[in-house]
């Protein structure tokens, strides 16, 4: 085990902590850029370090297309190739095969795909995804599990989880720098809560440095997505970190911390600054609509970052969509916006005020009180009280705020239940 | 704005070094950085602040880039472009046209105003226009519009370019709240002499506080390029400073200096960049090969090499083992190969920076071979190695 989990602070579920890995010490919780190709988009590392981001996420899928792992290991491994001194995590490569390309299939032996290359069929078994993994040499390296489509509903959930717990052990026994990369185990089992008792408690066995859960943020309705959420952080181990896979909205962070959750990521603030929209304590600011071009202001003036110190609304409204500056920047506030909202989850519960830090967000996301009834049931299963956010308890609006991820994230299989 | 020339090459030699104060001094001959709505294309604010103080605070900053907003009265009551782009300290020299976003079109420029092509569709702007924007952004310096042509158009319709571009310096100076004293007075003419002559003399009669050397690049004659620079660097007061514009090529640079040129603006560093190439020239001959006696001693170098090619794939070198700038110091070859395979932008972030680190570099040179009395042999030099390196590389 390469990695050392003090929990700091405690209100009730949620936790701060400090994650000790090879090449970082981390504050938790925490939220994770995801640098696909050995880089965030239009990001240099030296801002990445002063916007405070600790751990990057790199895609195995796309390292090993290019520049190949073989490769990345021969330079000295991807901190080295990127310069990037702090943390790293790899993914497994295989929800990028399934979601990316056609014809990919599943058998008891790995993941088969038509190479994008030369269209020969491929093998992506979890020995190799964790050999590739361990060529790339990040702190954290995640198993092969049984990816399930969204659409699929049925006996195939339950095969998939039997599976990914079947490809843990191939996983661990195939691992050959556990001093210094930790294997993180995911969770499957799409909305089961009896299918993900099994995965926890299977993977829990193990004893692996960390735990993932996986399959969520795929489009299932918001009431599900926080019970598992709550079922999982409850049945994995107190003193091992807990990361919730393609969680990347503010606000289910912010729930899934109350519920325990430690680390999340997402390609949603980079993506999406890319669009043209910011992120603000309010929700969203888009700043490619008209008003913005002779708006003073900066893009949010309760942040200290360098975008908003310096420019305006209408400035970077004259950029955005058009100007490769337009994104850098958007994307230098958001991923700040995000990692502000970490050291805050952070600090709050260490400094026993999470609750005040939770109903502040609230009240900022939701003005009028229309705090969406999932977010309410969660957080009474956390433990906390909202009720003063809340305009009245009969009140049912859905959070309008979200639009649905245009791309595919890092999710695991997908049920959709109703 | 105050400039003082300090050194001029002997031997009836013109190339010139001098100090354009303005804020603190910057020593000339120097280089306006290109920009894109103010900013270098790829590098923020934060970035800028890692190359070389205070080369790098010249900046050419296009009034035209703006007309799809943010409104005059927004980007007034913001202050001005160094405050909307956040940047107080560096000078921000403006002038119409760029070799990018905002080309002139003059087949559409008529009597009223100068016609450009935007990425928004062709954009007509009178001095009256232009002298609105001026007065919003409040640049340190400003050149006056211009009918600029390129240099295959008649003799008549150049003659018309440079009628036109002194009756509109005259507009802009009557329009200017400070009758011309940050002015850049625009020349033209075109491949003629003798209308070279004409428009740079007119020029010099009014209240500039400099020269706007345009028309080169637009399908000149590289071999006539010489004698029309310095036809006009003939016709110009020595005391004020002189710019050429859209002569970007190191050989460039040096001809024009050569010719008494002090500053350019150029795109050159934009079109490296977007080519995926790094400047590795050797830029500090001066300082230590002609001291050493080593000057001769050819290495063999290029200008530059093509980060795409497959042979820096492993390459963990840095772009130039001597730079200092931030890529150089955090980056290899092997790094910037990949970003430049995937399509990531960091690529372009990381090679705007080397790439004008580098070339503020090569201007630092260039004024102390002028200090030192060999600018003559610098250029020389730095001319044959290149042709050596071209000749070796065709056969
Ligand atoms: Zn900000
Ligand atoms: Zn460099």
């Amino acid at each position: 085990m390469a990695l050392r989990f003090e929990i700091l602070g405690r209100f009730n579920r949620a936790r701060a902590a400090r994650l000790t890995l090879p090449h970082f010490t981390c504050q938790t919780p925490l939220f994770m850029p995801v640098g696909t190709q050995g880089t965030i988009k239009g990001l240099t590392t030296d801002q990445l370090e002063d916007i405070g981001c600790q751990i990057i996420l790199g895609n195995t899928y796309h390292l090993e297309l290019r520049p190949g792992s073989r490769l990345i290991d021969e330079l000295g491994g991807l901190h080295k190739f990127m310069n990037w001194k702090r943390a790293l995590l790899t993914d497994s490569g295989g929800f990028q095969m399934v979601s990316l390309l056609h014809l990919a299939d599943i058998t008891e032996e790995g993941v088969t795909f038509q190479s994008p290359v030369d269209g020969k069929p491929m093998l992506l078994t979890p020995e190799e995804s964790i050999h590739i993994q361990n060529n790339i040499g990040a702190d954290i390296i995640m198993a092969l599990d049984d990816v399930v489509k969204t659409t699929i509903t049925g006996p195939r959930i339950e095969e998939a989880m039997y599976r990914t717990l079947r490809w843990i052990d191939r996983c661990i026994a195939a691992h050959k720098k556990p001093d210094v990369q930790n294997l993180f185990g995911i969770v499957q089992g799409g909305l089961d809560p009896v299918l993900r008792d099994i995965c926890v408690r299977g993977l829990v066995e193990r004893n692996l440095p960390g735990y993932a859960i996986g399959g969520l943020a795929g489009g299932e309705d918001k009431d599900s997505f926080w019970r598992v959420v709550a079922q999982c952080t409850a049945g994995l181990p107190e003193n091992k970190p807990r990361y919730v896979m393609g969680v990347g909205y503010p606000l289910d962070i912010v729930v899934c911390s109350a519920l325990g959750a430690d680390m999340y990521d997402c390609v949603y603030p980079t993506r999406t600054a890319r669009f043209g929209t910011a992120l603000v304590p309010e929700g969203l600011l888009k700043l490619k609509q008209n008003a913005m071009a002779t708006d003073e202001r900066p893009i949010d003036p309760t942040c200290s970052c360098m975008v908003c110190k310096k420019y305006t609304r209408a400035y970077l409204h004259c950029l955005v969509t058009k100007d490769a500056m337009g994104s850098q920047l958007l994307s230098y506030h958001n991923l700040s916006f995000m990692m502000r909202l970490s050291r805050d989850l952070h600090t709050s519960i260490l400094e026993g005020r999470f609750p005040e830090f939770v109903r502040g967000f609230l009240r900022a996301q939701f003005p009028k009180g229309d705090v969406p009834q999932w977010v309410r049931n969660a957080m009474e299963v956390a433990g906390i009280d909202i009720s003063e956010c809340c305009a009245s308890a009969k009140c049912h609006t859905p959070s309008i705020q979200e639009p649905p991820i245009p791309v595919p994230v890092e999710v695991n299989g997908v049920v959709q239940q109703n | 704005m105050r400039f003082v020339v300090t050194k001029v090459c002997g031997g009836g030699g013109k190339a010139r070094a001098g100090v354009l104060h303005i804020g603190g001094g910057i020593e000339t001959p120097a280089l306006l950085l290109s920009t894109r709505k103010g900013l270098p294309s790829f590098v923020s604010c934060d970035l800028l602040a890692s190359l070389p103080l205070p080369d790098s605070l010249l900046l050419h900053v296009c009034p035209t880039h703006f007309i799809e907003g943010p409104p005059m009265k927004t980007i007034s009551n913001i202050g001005g472009l160094h405050r909307m782009l956040g940047l107080p300290d560096h000078i921000l020299v403006a002038a119409a046209g760029d070799s990018i976003e905002s080309l002139p079109s003059s087949e559409a420029t008529n009597k009223f105003g100068a016609s450009f092509d935007t990425p928004s569709g062709r954009r007509l702007v009178k001095p009256s226009d232009y002298m609105e924007l001026v007065s919003c952004m409040k640049p340190n310096l400003w050149a006056s519009l211009a009918d600029e042509v390129p240099a295959w158009v008649t003799e008549k319709r150049n003659k018309t370019s440079v009628d036109r571009t002194l009756r509109w310096l005259d507009a802009c100076i009557s329009l200017d709240a400070a009758a011309g004293a940050n002015s850049f007075g625009f020349i033209v003419g075109g491949s003629s002499i003798e209308q070279r002559r004409l428009c740079a003399t007119e020029v010099a009669k009014r209240n500039v506080s400099g020269f706007w050397i345009g028309g080169f690049g637009l399908g000149d004659d590289i071999e006539e390029r010489c004698s029309l620079l310095n036809a006009v660097t003939d016709c110009l007061p020595p005391e004020k400073p002189r710019l050429v514009s859209r002569l970007g090529l190191p050989e460039e640079v040096l001809e024009g200096v050569a010719a008494g040129i002090d500053l350019f603006d150029s795109t050159y560093i934009y079109q490296l960049t977007m080519g995926g190439f790094a400047l590795i020239f050797p830029v500090d001959m001066v300082g230590r090969e002609m001291q050493n006696g080593l000057f001769n001693n050819d290495g063999g170098d290029s200008t530059k090499i093509n980060l795409r090619a497959t042979t820096y794939r492993k390459d963990t070198s840095r772009l130039v083992d001597s730079c200092s700038c931030f890529t150089c110091q955090n980056h290899t070859r092997a790094y910037l190969n990949h970003l430049l395979n995937v399509h990531e932008m960091l690529a372009q972030i990381l090679l705007e920076i080397h790439n004008t680190h580098h070339y503020l570099r090569f201007f630092r040179s260039i004024r102390e071979a002028i200090n030192v009395g060999e600018f003559d042999v610098f250029r020389q030099q730095f001319v044959k190695k290149r042709r050596a390196h071209i000749t070796a590389a065709v056969l």
